[in-house]
């Protein structure tokens, strides 16, 4: 039999391809050793056909002998026994020897070969030294030998021929024909692959054309390709080995999947037949002949030929160092081996697979592990723990079949099934019954026991979850840990189970997968609830009561299990905590009043909006909120800064994670910032150190993101600690009943103590459950404040205009003063400014919200010092107002401040009036004081009244007669009727004034004054000083009854009567009728002193002459300030008056008019002269330096006392040019003006008629 | 056709997940999510070799008994996660491609929507009917 020649060729794996020798055995056998060895040390190229890369090989050969059997008969397909070379050795130089003998043996041999078409042939004729020795009868040339065989069997194949010499040599011709010699060869070899395997190649893709015909057969084919493969691997060619049977694969698991798509092929009716063997793969034998066999007789099951073709496979994938790929490769075909069966419908037994996947996985596993060392598997786990991990799932499930995860152990019909697969797994392979941990003895004991179950299972599973944690698969080792959870929990071990359920939910909550967290949470749930952890369990329950994902029944049950545990009364000594946001949720807090700030006793009401997550309604005995007071150090001004950070008025709105699981987006975005501004004073003075903004939650902002993580959810795996801070203020309701959804819940906030109240946390009690919400974030505050009773007093309508009754407004703030019945305002009458009684004085009391509360009528006494405002009762913190009208007096003295001297000694009671600079209008400052019922201290408080007039007066003179004008200016904004104007003078009886104006009322608009004259006149004697009051009454002008009030004005007028009186006159130049511009006039002033002395005067300034009369000396001065006139010599002099009646001084000057015209007289101004009273009289000299040096200054002193100032001297009847008595003291003499009226001048706006002179300026006129 | 369709955040968590209803949608999203290991391996190794040609689909993420996962990641590292029943061999690398690539355009017409707030769950019609339309039909 063929194979029986095969067999121990393919055992050997020693695959050489086969060279026959023939001729001369025992020559062959002195060559073999070199040429065995040196044949493979060169490589060679191969050039392949159908455009495969050329590829360079060693070659060797396996020599055998050559017999005919060897050549493979007509049909046999077999490569791997196919001699690729056949060679005929000789060492014949002899041509008779050669003629006798090996010709015909050479024919022999030709004719062999050629009946079996082999052409692959080659003849070496090794030539020896020796043999030339030996055989001196060698007539022939040593060629002639060559040359024969060569002409005899090589038909113009002269290659085919090739000569050795001297092999055993050391020389350089041997080693020369040794390399021609092999390389021949090797040459030789390559054409008969490439031709052979040619050859079987294209009958193999024949054959595969085949296979749609009927009687096509899979195994068949099989067969031949994996000849193909054969040849290759022997060739050292892995890879095209590995084609060959991956083509094999691709060829089969097309054919299943044609079947799944109802294409059938007859062939693969012997796949169909049901399992019965489940051994697993076997890769420790290079080729499983046994399973060779059944596919060569087509007998083998699917996953005989699966598990063949891999271990295959799995060999050439070794021998190319590519071991991860098998374990890929493996795992691709267990799960495709799977699908196939379930696609033919092959029928297994239930477990079968699974035992076959668990084995093969192992042995898998355990293949890599012996090819690798431990480096190398622990660096490519990653390729391994897929099998780790789907051994470990077979295992598990194997073990629920079988009864061993179970807490009761198998039950018998488990155990059959147990031995029903064991049946299956068949006798263990010779080569693992050595082996102490071959995955057949695994699985084996592993089924036997539920303990030996465990350890394996265990063992398995931690490998695969160490293996995920190593490759940073976290997510996988944890579904493995979950798996191993469920494991412990079927086992009733809930404590390890927990463990790994936690580590799940973790990460399942962190990266928000809802319905896993669900799945997970309701474990622990078991868990828990097995190990009597009953807050835990609670807390749990309380998450899946309010978890969307499960169903309303599942819902109800957890709840339920909540409220039967806090229904039963039972000693717990402390209340079981747990956090609320699962069983509710603060969406939102509002306050009543929207300004969270009320005052100390005041209603806040506080509405809490909680989303209450359960599935039905809880009736929650207890709802409370802690607060934190702290005492507010802004003072009790309340209302300070709103550090409250609010969207809407007075309403928080809490964001909320989602519900169950899953960060909500906003939270991925992070927290917003919270920011507040933060002042820094110094502590000695108060005053502003540095300011700065401040992040409150910076904590919160800051915290690093742990590889984009999402942050952490409300609904945390094991909720924190909470607890409950007693102490200090609660809101507390009772017995409420809060409905699934939104629930709104209303409390009344304590507002005792002003300061600031923080509401920290929110407790629901439920029996003996209590749900505590830790922090309420943002933080929530409301203000109490208190507030001092304040009083203020302002004007109805600005500005209040003194004189007027004017209404002004009075606000009382009660803070937190109680006005009681009784409580009156004491204002301290002032006779400046009298509060007008009106007989219905209404207060309003309105309450912090500026509502209208109350109305009533005040009553307000008056007694002489003070009055009296009787106050309605008012609650605190409301605002009490009325109105008051009052009247300022217009001070009556002169409105000019410096005059205001002149009055009394009682300054401080007089309201200071001065100008204010937004308004023409003098401005009274009008203190009150006024004393409050809730204060020992009077309160102070000032208006401000403008006077709406500005009055002036003057003197008028003409000669001795005397007017007195009174201009009343109206600088308010309001006109005014004017009435009963009227001048009166105090002291002097004798006085009679006279008016000029109209008796009717005068309208005075608004900015505009109104003159009023008055002339005096007198009987005896004019008083020199006039004490004057002018006085009218006035209204505003729109106002219909005409309320008239009285105005006053006090002024005084001293030295009324008129001393001198001064007359000029001009004179034109001698021979002119009329003046002259350019001709000098002649000037003369006379000055006529009119009344005797008085006494004051006598004593004042006048000084006795040597002569005995009574002189004073005048000064005077010829100015004229429009240059109409040029004054000739001096234009300033002394005159000495006598101070008599009558006595009159006439001065000649000369003046030169400069233009034509009526010009008026230049002016001439009169003015006192005080020399210094020194004893000793000093001729003076005439023209004395004090006069010219005084005349600038004079001038100016002179021009500002006005047109009306006449220039009187007294009499004198020293001319300025006789003023030698000068006295010259040794100070300064002083010039003092004449007051108003004293001095008259008679030619005051005269003018004299001035010609133009006679030749006539020549005016050019040009015209172009 | 798909048993499963997932669209995943870059922050992992799921913004849309939608799996036959014939079979236990909690025994998909465990596949969904482990799956994400294999997803953030290939990422980070594709990450290392060519930064700006990336390749966006990740392939087969890894088989399973009964699915084969298949994953590819968007620019903005959203991921996309098509579970296709193992049995359903008549599905091509080519036809996964063109799946993926039909969701990634309705999902950018999704993140086009100015009413639709990037990182929130996904609940647009449109898109819905897509996944639909990939999915396996049972019927």
């Amino acid at each position: 039999m063929e194979s029986q020649e095969e067999t121990p060729i393919i055992y050997t794996m020693e695959n050489k391809p086969i060279v026959t020798c023939a001729g001369d055995q025992s020559l062959f056998t002195s060559l073999y050793t070199s040429l065995a060895q040196q044949l493979p040390r060169e490589p060679m190229e191969w050039r392949r056909t159908y455009g495969r890369a050329p590829k360079m090989i060693h070659l060797e050969a396996n020599f055998v002998q050559f017999k005919e059997e060897l050549l493979p008969k007509e049909g046999n397909k077999a490569l791997l026994t196919f001699p690729f070379l056949h060679i005929y050795w000789t060492d014949c130089c002899d041509t008779e020897t050669y003629k006798s003998s090996v010709k015909e043996d050479m024919m022999r041999w030709q004719n062999t070969l050629r009946s079996h078409s082999s052409a692959d042939w080659v003849i070496i004729v090794v030539e020896t030294n020796d043999t030339k020795k030996n055989k001196k009868t060698n007539i022939l040339p040593r060629s002639s030998i060559v040359d024969k065989i060569r002409s005899d069997f090589c038909n113009k194949q002269n290659d085919r021929c090739v000569v050795l010499s001297d092999p055993l040599k050391d020389s350089s011709r041997s080693l020369d024909s040794w390399n021609a010699l092999l390389l021949k060869l090797r040459t030789l070899l390559l054409m008969s692959f490439t031709k052979n395997l040619g050859r079987f190649e294209d009958d193999m893709r024949t054959l595969r054309e085949k296979r749609t015909q009927p009687g096509w057969s899979f195994c068949e084919y099989f067969m031949v390709q994996e000849e193909l493969a054969f040849v290759f691997e022997m060739l050292q060619q892995f890879e095209d080995a590995l084609v060959q049977y991956d083509e094999l694969d691709a060829l089969f698991t097309q054919y299943v999947l044609n079947f799944g798509a109802g294409d059938t092929a007859n062939w693969l009716g012997s796949f169909c037949a049901p399992v019965r063997n489940w051994s697993g793969l076997l890769l420790r034998r290079p080729i499983d002949m046994e399973k060779r066999d059944s596919i060569q007789r087509g007998e083998a099951s699917l996953l005989d030929l699966r598990s063949y073709l891999f271990s295959r496979q799995c060999t050439l994938l070794i021998f190319l160092q590519r071991p991860w790929e098998v374990t890929q490769r493996a795992l691709e075909l267990l799960h495709n081996c799977v699908q196939e069966l379930r696609l033919l419908e092959v029928s297994v037994i239930d477990g079968a697979l699974d035992c076959w996947v668990f084995l093969s996985c192992l042995e898998v596993l355990h293949r890599i592990e012996g090819c690798c060392d431990q480096a190398q598997l622990a660096a490519n786990c990653s390729h391994t723990v897929g099998l780790w991990a789907y051994a470990t799932d077979k295992l598990k499930s194997l073990g629920e079949l079988c009864g061993l995860v179970s807490k009761n152990g198998p039950t018998s019909e488990d155990l059959n099934r147990t031995v029903d697969l064991l049946a299956g797994l068949g006798d263990e392979r010779p080569e693992t019954i050595n082996s102490l941990q071959s995955p057949y003895k695994k699985l084996k004991e592993a089924l036997s026991s539920v303990e030996a179950f465990e350890k394996h299972y265990l063992e398995l599973s931690h490998a695969a979850m160490e293996m995920y944690q190593a490759i940073g698969r976290l997510r996988s080792a944890r579904l493995v840990g979950k798996s191993l959870a469920e494991f412990y929990m079927a086992k009733g071990d809930p404590e390890r189970a927990e463990t790994f359920l936690q580590e799940a939910l973790k990460s399942y909550v962190s990266e928000g997968w809802s319905l896993p967290v669900t799945h997970t949470r309701r474990q622990i749930a078991e868990c828990q609830k097995l190990l009597g952890r009953t807050e835990d369990y609670l807390q749990t329950s309380a998450l899946l009561a309010g978890d969307g994902n499960l169903s309303t029944e599942e819902r109800k049950h957890f709840c339920q299990e909540i409220l039967s545990f806090a229904g039963k009364s039972e000693n717990h000594s402390h209340k079981v905590t747990l956090s609320m946001n699962v069983f509710a949720q603060l969406t939102r807090l509002q306050f009543h009043p929207a300004t969270a700030s009320v005052h100390s006793g005041a209603v806040l009401q506080v509405e809490l909006t909680l989303r209450c997550l359960m599935p039905v309604s809880v009736r929650i005995q207890q709802l409370a909120a802690s607060i934190h007071f702290d005492i507010d150090h802004g003072g009790t001004h309340g209302r300070s800064k709103g550090t409250l950070r609010r969207t809407n008025r007075g309403t928080v709105e809490f964001k909320q994670g989602n519900s169950s699981a899953g960060p909500a987006s906003s939270a991925a975005a992070g927290p917003t910032l919270e920011m507040d501004e933060i002042q820094d004073r110094s502590p000695s003075d108060n005053s502003l150190a540095s300011v700065g903004v401040v992040c409150k939650n910076t904590h919160l902002v800051m915290r690093r993101r742990e590889n984009g993580s999402p942050p952490e959810t409300p609904n945390c795996v094991s909720p924190p600690t909470v607890a409950m801070k007693e102490g200090g203020q609660m809101l507390k309701v009772q017995d409420v009943k809060l409905e699934p959804g939104n629930n709104s819940i209303t409390f009344t906030a304590p507002s005792g103590q002003p300061g600031t109240y923080t509401l920290r946390q929110l407790c629901a009690t439920v029996g003996e459950v209590q749900f505590v919400l830790s922090h309420i974030y943002p933080s929530v505050r409301y203000e109490v404040y208190s507030q001092e009773p304040q009083l203020t007093v302002e004007p109805l309508s600005e500005p209040l205009l003194a004189g007027m009754p004017q209404l002004v407004k009075f606000t009382l703030l009660t803070g937190h003063y109680t006005v009681k019945k009784g409580d009156a305002l004491q204002l301290s009458n002032t006779e400046t400014m009298p509060i007008l009684p009106s007989s219905s004085c209404t207060a309003r009391i309105s309450s912090p919200d500026a509502e209208l509360v109350g109305e009533s009528v005040l009553s307000i006494q008056s007694s002489e010092k003070v009055t009296s405002i009787s106050l309605p009762p008012t609650p605190p913190y409301h605002a009490l107002e009325f109105q008051l009208e009052v009247l300022c007096l217009i001070p009556s003295g002169s409105d000019r401040p410096a005059n205001e001297r002149l009055t009394n000694g009682e300054v401080r009671h007089r309201p200071r009036s001065y100008s204010h600079p937004d308004t023409p209008m003098t401005a009274i400052d009008q203190r009150m004081s006024i004393d409050c019922p809730w204060s020992i201290y009077s309160t102070l408080l000032a208006l401000t009244f403008y006077i709406p007039f500005k009055t002036k007066h003057s003197l008028l003179s003409s000669g001795n007669r005397k007017y007195i004008q009174v201009c009343v200016q109206n600088v308010s904004d309001m006109s005014f009727t004017l009435a009963d104007v009227k001048l009166t003078e105090k002291q002097h009886e004798s006085l009679e004034l006279q008016s000029f104006n109209t008796k009717t009322n005068q309208l005075l608009c608004s900015k505009h004054s109104v003159f009023c004259l008055w002339e005096a006149r007198w009987k005896d004697d004019l008083p020199s000083c006039l004490q004057c009051v002018f006085s009218a009454n006035f209204c505003p002008l729109n106002q219909e009854s005409c309320a008239f009030k009285p105005f006053h004005y006090q002024f005084q007028l001293e030295r009324v009567t008129t001393l001198y009186s001064v007359k000029a006159e001009i004179f034109p130049p001698a021979g002119e009728p009329h003046c002259r511009s350019g001709l000098v006039c002649g000037l003369e002033v006379s000055i006529t002193r009119l009344i005797e002395p008085s006494d004051g005067e006598m004593a004042e300034d006048s000084k006795t002459d040597t002569d005995g009369l009574k002189t004073t000396k005048l000064m005077y001065e010829v100015a004229d300030s429009s240059s109409n006139w040029a004054v000739c010599g001096k234009s300033s002099g002394m005159v000495v008056m006598p101070l008599k009646a009558n006595a009159t001084h006439k001065l000649q000057i000369e003046v030169m008019p400069l233009f034509a015209g009526h010009l008026p007289f230049p002016k001439i101004k009169v003015l006192k002269y005080l020399p210094h009273n020194a004893a000793a009289a000093i001729q003076p000299d005439p023209d004395s330096c004090v006069e010219n040096d005084s005349l600038s200054l004079l001038d100016k002193t002179l021009d500002d006392q006005g047109d009306t100032a006449s220039i009187r001297s007294r009499g004198s009847i020293h001319s300025v040019g006789s003023s030698d008595q000068q006295q010259r003291g040794v100070a300064m003499p002083r010039l003092e003006a004449f007051s108003q009226g004293q001095v008259f001048n008679n030619s005051h706006s005269q003018q004299v008629l001035v010609l133009p002179t006679a030749d006539d300026h020549i005016m050019e006129v040009n015209a172009t | 056709m798909a048993v499963c369709i997932a669209v995943i955040a870059k922050e992992n968590y799921p913004l849309y997940i939608r799996s036959v209803p014939s079979q236990n949608e909690l025994k998909f999203h465990y596949t969904v999510h482990t799956s994400l290991d294999v997803v953030e391996e290939k990422v980070s190794a594709v990450g290392k070799s060519l930064a700006d040609q990336r390749e966006l689909y990740l392939g087969l993420l890894y088989p399973t008994e009964d699915y084969k996962v298949y994953g590819y990641v968007t620019n903005s590292k959203v991921k996309f996660v098509i579970v296709v029943d193992s049995s359903n061999t008549s599905l091509r690398d080519n036809e996964i491609r063109s799946m993926f690539r039909k969701l990634h355009n309705s999902f950018t017409d999704v993140m086009c929507n100015p009413f639709y707030n990037p990182g929130d769950p996904i609940l647009s019609k449109a898109f819905n009917g897509i996944v639909s339309g990939m999915m396996v039909q049972t019927s």
